[in-house]
């Protein structure tokens, strides 16, 4: 019955609209039902009984922005080994040799370690300051 | 009778099951919430909740009613659209991922599979995305709020789940390498062969596929002992501090929709999913009728069920990690162990078959 290959995106497209109505209709309900008595204190931020200094858009460690930067380089990575796992056991039929996929998966991934090692011995992976002297 | 068409057939069914799953997602949020305080008590040694109905059993009503009637502040210094957009964001993808799901056995009706919401040739692929969409929700209710407490509770967060994503897609793909598909229909069907026997962590040598597996998800759900953004003695609340109201509720209910999810993928591609650990053994003596298509929803229930108690139990075990211990562990330990997992498994099913 389904004929069509893009029909089995249909339900996930449902199941997106529904849950965002879902989400969207409960932030909703809850700002209609619940009263709003607006006071000076409560409209401020949050501080622990102190008046807060300054705002949050200060500036802040740098290493979560190296974290970012490397999670989308090892991401993309990750994510190119996928296609090869799902034709792996098929590999050895086309190509004729046992071992082929193995070996091309194991200089695949000897790229992959030398980047990791190589931003470890750089110290960017440690988080404590005596030890990060990363200068990249 | 009104004569539909194959589609409007189609259509009908999907909706129908889609709000049936959403039904049951969230009313298992909610009691997983109790089951949580429940069991959190006992290990405690004290009761937790018990006033409310017999045995607390009405707890999560009231505190859902609660939640609904408080005042909904929105503080004068945030970014009002983020504001609101966050909690939306991260909610709806908790909910989103649960489509891919094949709760029973392939089933099905007028062409249509009873059991599953969306039965895509990339499934897992699409689980993995939408989960990696949730950290929005987590890290723009922090900048949005306009707090420090709120700002570094997710800065922390997203360092966190994005660390830990890498090792929780290379565990998955040992499971991948053996089943040869991304749908998990197939990656079930792949494991159900001879029961437990056959079952991704034990015949599919997955153990340790299944031991990272289960760290990353503890950290990307940010869970005990991974639960540095929510540290209550540094951070107050984490991201959403500033939340009130319902908006606190959805990242509360996100949290857990996000548990009950990552137990589903565990119990899909390390234990069979909705197979019985007995495989065959048993089919003779329900050959037909209802108990057979109910059985196998049975058991993936059961394995869901175990998973979200070794959660409760380690959150009542595990002291919290050290940041720099969370993010060496992830980048230092995992990940480098996830690459050799792959090897291993590769080298092994190319001299198996």
């Amino acid at each position: 019955m389904q004929t069509h290959y893009i029909w089995q995106y249909i339900p996930l497209v449902l199941q997106i609209l529904v849950a965002l109505a879902m989400a969207g209709g409960m932030v909703a309900a809850s700002f209609f039902i619940g009263k709003h008595k607006r006071t000076k204190v409560k409209l401020g931020a949050y501080e622990c009984g102190m008046d807060p200094v300054g705002d949050a858009r200060g500036r802040f460690s740098v290493k979560f922005y190296m974290v970012a930067m490397l999670f989308i380089l090892f991401d993309v990575e990750a994510v190119f080994i996928m296609p090869w796992a799902v034709i792996y056991r098929q590999l050895h039929t086309i190509t004729g040799q046992r071992l082929f996929g193995f070996w091309e998966m194991v200089v695949y991934l000897g790229f992959v370690a030398v980047g990791l090692f190589y931003v470890w011995k750089k110290g960017i992976l440690d988080w404590t300051n005596t030890s990060s002297r990363g200068d990249l | 009778m009104i004569h539909l068409s194959a589609f409007q057939i189609f259509l009908l069914l999907t909706v129908l099951k889609i709000a049936v799953v959403l039904v049951i997602t969230l009313t298992a949020v909610a009691y997983t919430v109790l089951l949580e305080r429940k069991v959190l008590g006992r290990m405690q040694n004290r009761w937790g909740p018990s006033r409310v109905g017999p045995f607390g059993l009405l707890q999560p009503l009231a505190d859902g009613i609660k939640l609904f009637l408080k005042e909904d502040l929105m503080p004068l210094a945030v970014e009002r659209p983020l504001f609101v957009a966050a909690p939306v964001i991260a909610l709806a993808c908790a909910l989103i991922s649960i489509s891919m799901v094949p709760f029973g056995a392939e089933t099905t009706y007028q062409g249509v599979d009873l059991f599953q919401i969306a039965n895509i040739n990339v499934g897992l692929l699409i689980i993995l995305g939408v989960t990696s969409i949730g950290v929005y929700g987590i890290a723009l209710s922090g900048w949005s709020s306009n707090n420090k407490y709120s700002l570094f509770g997710s800065l922390r967060s997203t360092a966190q789940v994005i660390s830990y994503e890498l090792a929780l897609g290379l565990s998955l793909v040992g499971v991948i390498l053996r089943a040869g598909s991304l749908s998990l229909r197939d990656i079930v069907n792949s494991q159900s062969a001879h029961g437990a026997r056959s079952w991704n962590i034990f015949g599919g040598l997955q153990i340790v596929g299944f031991f990272i597996y289960l760290m990353a998800a503890y950290a990307e759900t940010n869970r005990s002992p991974f639960d540095l953004p929510e540290a209550e003695s540094e951070l107050v609340a984490g991201y959403h501090t500033e939340y009130s109201s319902m908006k606190f509720a959805m990242f509360f209910m996100a949290e857990y929709a996000n548990m009950i999810t990552v137990a589903c993928v565990a119990t899909l591609l390390f234990f069979g999913g909705a197979s019985s650990p007995f495989g065959h053994l048993t089919d003779h003596l329900f050959a037909t009728g209802f108990i057979h298509a109910v059985l196998p929803i049975f058991w993936f229930v059961f394995k869901v069920f175990s998973f979200i108690l070794l959660y409760i139990w380690v959150r009542a075990t595990l002291p919290r990690f050290r940041y720099d211990q969370l993010m060496g562990f992830g980048w230092k330990f995992l990940l480098p162990l996830a690459m050799v997992n792959i090897l291993a498994t590769a080298l092994v099913l190319a001299f198996r078959s």
